[in-house]
């Protein structure tokens, strides 16, 4: 079986983010960019499911900018065996990548795509669900826990109120949550191969998408500082502040 | 707090614009290799040194090593720390291809192992060891040697140590007894007790392998008698399997003033087996491949230590508030100003950060000629970088070290008290860093062998291929716009160190304890006009590039302003170093002895 890992290139974790002065996006000139973390998540599973035996090629892809080839290097160092890249200037929106990503998939013909739940820069969490929608799969969000046997995948899924699992049957879509696995590091001898594997660029053209944003961002400010807080004297004077000033009771 | 984030920005600065990739890649050995690769390379290194060895390097300083029965535990986490580092395949960062090494450049290694080093100097003693043995088996050991032994230890699965040390002699190495005898089968069966083992017995690796100087029953006295051995704590089997114990046994470990989680072993042969590795009596040549390697990993240690050590303290200078701006205050809003604001506080975190800065560079420019000095095309070429490496691996190992232990005495006194207790860690750096400048060659052993060696080998060919790089740089940049000021600062250091070089050679060649008196300082001023070539030349990259930078403009001015500090403030010591080298023996040696 072939697995589809689309994986993100985004702002680094570790990063703390600046908006632009002029309020028209977050800063991201020299700024220190890296892998998705749930991408890296959904790498790693898709690895891990390729060493027990249960899939045979796993294909990266990624969609943006040039440097994006340097997150499918990431991908292809932990496991992935090659890669796409559909190079655009644009920033597509989730519906836009999840047309992207059925294209590849009609090309492709993968049994399952393992992404991330949501990328850590907008916080989405839609394209795996549109894609879903789109191929008219089944799909696995917010997965912690992954089997696979006989066409059906065993999804346990992190909700609100505890964990659910759900059996799908192939192909289907899955979203890594934080909890599926911890990624591995990349290996020295496999960042030296990653260099050597195949690594394809497409236009979104090529797929037959537009990618022209349909949302216009108005503005994009830095939440406002929190106030420094007041000690109260005693449980009277509280109750009489949440009252009077908070009007919360 | 134990602060450290690889500084990538500056190692790439080093490698691409500084030194500039281009001398190696015009090496067939390195003919595919490209910044990307190697950006992935110093990136995922960054991310072991920073998740998986800095967590513990606080922790294994306080659990240190334990040694019962013969048997050593490394501290919690380490023998998980050292499989993720191993199956990542970090031990062979530029070991040979043919031994299943990845035959990266030396360049690269030597930043790779910074990160390591300031992540956790206790933990880069293991793979470090292994690392020069290796070097000195792959250059001396015979091929049924190298095929047995050479893949497990580049792999990382074996480790390797250093044998020299003897309880009566360290430096004087002629003195030792450990004695070897040849077997009806080709081998040797060694006894005697050597101490100051780094990493000679552990739970790390399933294979210890020795490199053991011995005497041979016919050997001459002296340092002209001495044999290599390699011989291992397991004996392999047929199939390369550790079998049979050998006759090897840790009879204790040291308690030491820091570097507590790497185990310093005393070692007992006793009837072990061992197996020669290159010719009788000239176990000096291999032993001296291993230390030379050594020796320019333990200057790396002292670059690796300064590092964390500056991170750690510009981290709590920013945030711990004392004292207000001699200029008046800059927090208003706080109830006083962060220390950074301090002139004094500055100056120390400059210098940290400038001897971290200038060391990488000249840590680069060596290591480009240690790959040079492997795999140029021409012999003049390879001997050339050679010499070059020959005489600056003193200066590398000594100027490192010391500036690195400075560097870390200077992050305790950012903190002030808070730098003397434990909870915040930068003490360990201080107590860390201080072995670096006594093991492989205290820092004196490192000056004589600059001033006694390396300056007047083959006529001091070996000093020209520093001097006429520097001279003809200042020659072609005194009129530069950009740095034209900084050359003539360098100008007048350089000038410092031809006439103390002058004086050196004449007078030591009269009188070898005037050359011997000078030959600290003369080290110290030789480091500091590397570095101030090297602080230049970036200061010329860096205006060049600094206001098309766009976002990277930050990083272009603040290498020119670390230049800048360089050069006022620490490079005029050059003079200071002159003028006590011209004062000569004469006042260090007055004393009678019995007035000490």
């Amino acid at each position: 079986m072939k697995l589809l890992v689309p994986v993100k290139r985004v702002v680094d974790y570790n990063v703390k983010v600046r908006v632009k002065a002029d309020g028209s996006g977050v800063e991201t000139a020299g700024v220190k960019m890296s892998m998705n973390p749930f991408d890296e998540i959904a790498v790693e599973e898709a690895v891990r499911l390729k060493e027990k035996g249960a899939a045979t090629e796993i294909v990266a892809v990624s969609i943006g900018v040039q440097q994006c080839q340097e997150t499918l290097r990431t991908a292809l160092a932990m496991g992935a065996d090659r890669a796409v890249l559909v190079l655009t200037e644009e920033s597509p929106e989730p519906l836009a990548v999840a047309k992207l990503l059925r294209a590849l998939v009609d090309r492709e013909q993968p049994g399952m795509v393992i992404m991330g739940k949501q990328a850590i820069d907008d916080d989405m969490n839609a394209t795996g669900q549109m894609l879903a929608g789109l191929l008219g799969w089944a799909q696995g969000t917010f997965a912690s826990k992954v089997e696979l046997s006989d066409g059906v995948a065993t999804v346990t899924r992190e909700v609100d109120g505890g964990l659910e699992t759900v059996a799908l049957t192939l192909p289907a879509i899955i979203t890594a949550d934080l909890r599926l696995n911890e990624p591995r590091y990349a290996s020295l001898p496999n960042i030296m191969k990653a260099r050597k594997k195949p690594l394809e660029t497409i236009a979104p053209g090529d797929l037959g998408v537009d990618v022209t944003p349909r949302l216009t961002t108005l503005r994009v400010a830095e939440p406002p500082v929190r106030q420094s807080g007041v000690k109260v004297g005693s449980v009277a004077e509280l109750v009489a502040k949440l009252r009077a000033e908070a009007k919360v009771i | 707090m134990q602060t450290y984030q690889a500084p990538l920005r500056d190692m790439r600065f080093n490698l691409y614009e500084l030194h500039g990739l281009d001398a190696l890649t015009a090496l067939p050995a390195f003919a595919d290799l490209n910044a990307d690769t190697i950006d992935s390379v110093l990136e995922e290194a960054a991310k072991i040194a920073t998740e998986v060895l800095l967590p513990l390097n606080a922790s294994g300083d306080i659990e240190g090593c334990v040694a019962e029965n013969g048997v050593v535990r490394t501290p919690r986490g380490f023998r998980e720390a050292y499989a993720t580092f191993r199956d990542g395949g970090w031990a062979s960062v530029a070991g040979d291809p043919d031994y299943g090494g990845q035959g990266l450049p030396e360049s690269v290694n030597t930043l790779v192992q910074e990160m390591m080093c300031a992540g956790n100097l206790s933990f880069s003693l293991y793979p470090g060891l292994t690392y020069g043995a290796v070097k000195a088996l792959a250059a001396h050991g015979s091929p049924e040697l190298r095929d047995l032994y050479l893949p497990k230890m580049i792999e990382g699965i074996w480790s390797g140590t250093m044998c020299l040390t003897e309880s009566h002699c360290g430096t004087d190495l002629g003195l030792l007894r450990t004695r070897a005898v040849p077997e009806e089968d080709g081998s040797y069966r060694l006894n005697g007790a050597k101490i100051f083992i780094s990493a000679g017995e552990h739970d790390l690796t399933e294979n210890i392998v020795h490199l053991v100087l011995a005497r041979l029953p016919d050997a001459p006295a002296g340092i002209k008698g001495i044999s290599l051995f390699l011989v291992p704590k397991f004996l392999p089997r047929e199939d390369g399997t550790p079998g049979e114990r050998n006759g090897v046994a840790c009879t204790g470990i040291e308690h030491k003033m820091g570097l507590k989680a790497s185990a310093t072993c005393q070692i007992a042969f006793d009837d072990a087996k061992g197996w020669l590795v290159g010719a009788p009596h000239k176990g000096m040549q291999g032993m001296f491949t291993m230390m030379n390697e050594e020796r320019l990993g333990v200057g790396i240690q002292g670059l690796g230590i300064a590092s964390v050590a500056y991170q750690s303290a510009a981290a709590y200078a920013k945030d711990r508030l004392q004292g207000r701006s001699l200029a008046g205050a800059r927090r208003p809003d706080l109830a006083a100003d962060p220390i950074i604001v301090h002139p004094d506080v500055r100056r120390m975190l400059m210098t940290m950060r400038t001897s971290a800065e200038g060391c990488r560079a000249v840590g680069l420019w060596v290591s480009q000629a240690v790959d040079l000095s492997r795999h140029a095309e021409t012999e003049a070429a390879r001997t050339a970088a050679a010499d070059f490496v020959a005489l600056m691996t003193p200066v590398v190992k000594a100027l490192f070290t010391d500036l690195g232990f400075e560097a870390a005495s200077l992050g305790i006194q950012v903190y002030g008290g808070h730098g003397y207790i434990r909870e915040h860690g930068v003490e360990q750096f201080a107590r860390d860093a201080r072995i670096a400048m006594l093991y492989e060659g205290t820092n004196g052993i490192q000056a004589l062998d600059l001033v006694g060696r390396k300056m007047p080998a083959h006529m001091g060919r070996s000093l020209r291929y520093f001097f006429h790089p520097v001279s003809e740089f200042i020659e072609a940049n005194r009129k530069d716009p950009g740095v034209g000021g900084m050359v003539e600062h360098l100008e007048r250091a350089f000038g410092a160190l031809q006439l103390a070089t002058g004086q050196i050679a004449q007078s030591g060649l009269k009188d070898p304890e005037e050359a011997g008196a000078a030959a600290t300082d003369y080290l110290r001023l030789l480091g500091l006009v590397a570095m101030g070539y090297m602080f230049v030349r970036s200061a010329k990259v860096a205006h060049a590039k600094v206001s098309d930078a766009g976002p990277d403009a930050g990083f272009y001015k603040a290498k020119l302003g670390s230049a800048q500090f360089f050069i006022d403030r620490i490079l005029p010591q050059a003079t200071a170093l002159f003028l006590a080298i011209k004062s000569g023996k004469q006042s260090t040696m007055a004393l009678e002895d019995a007035a000490f």
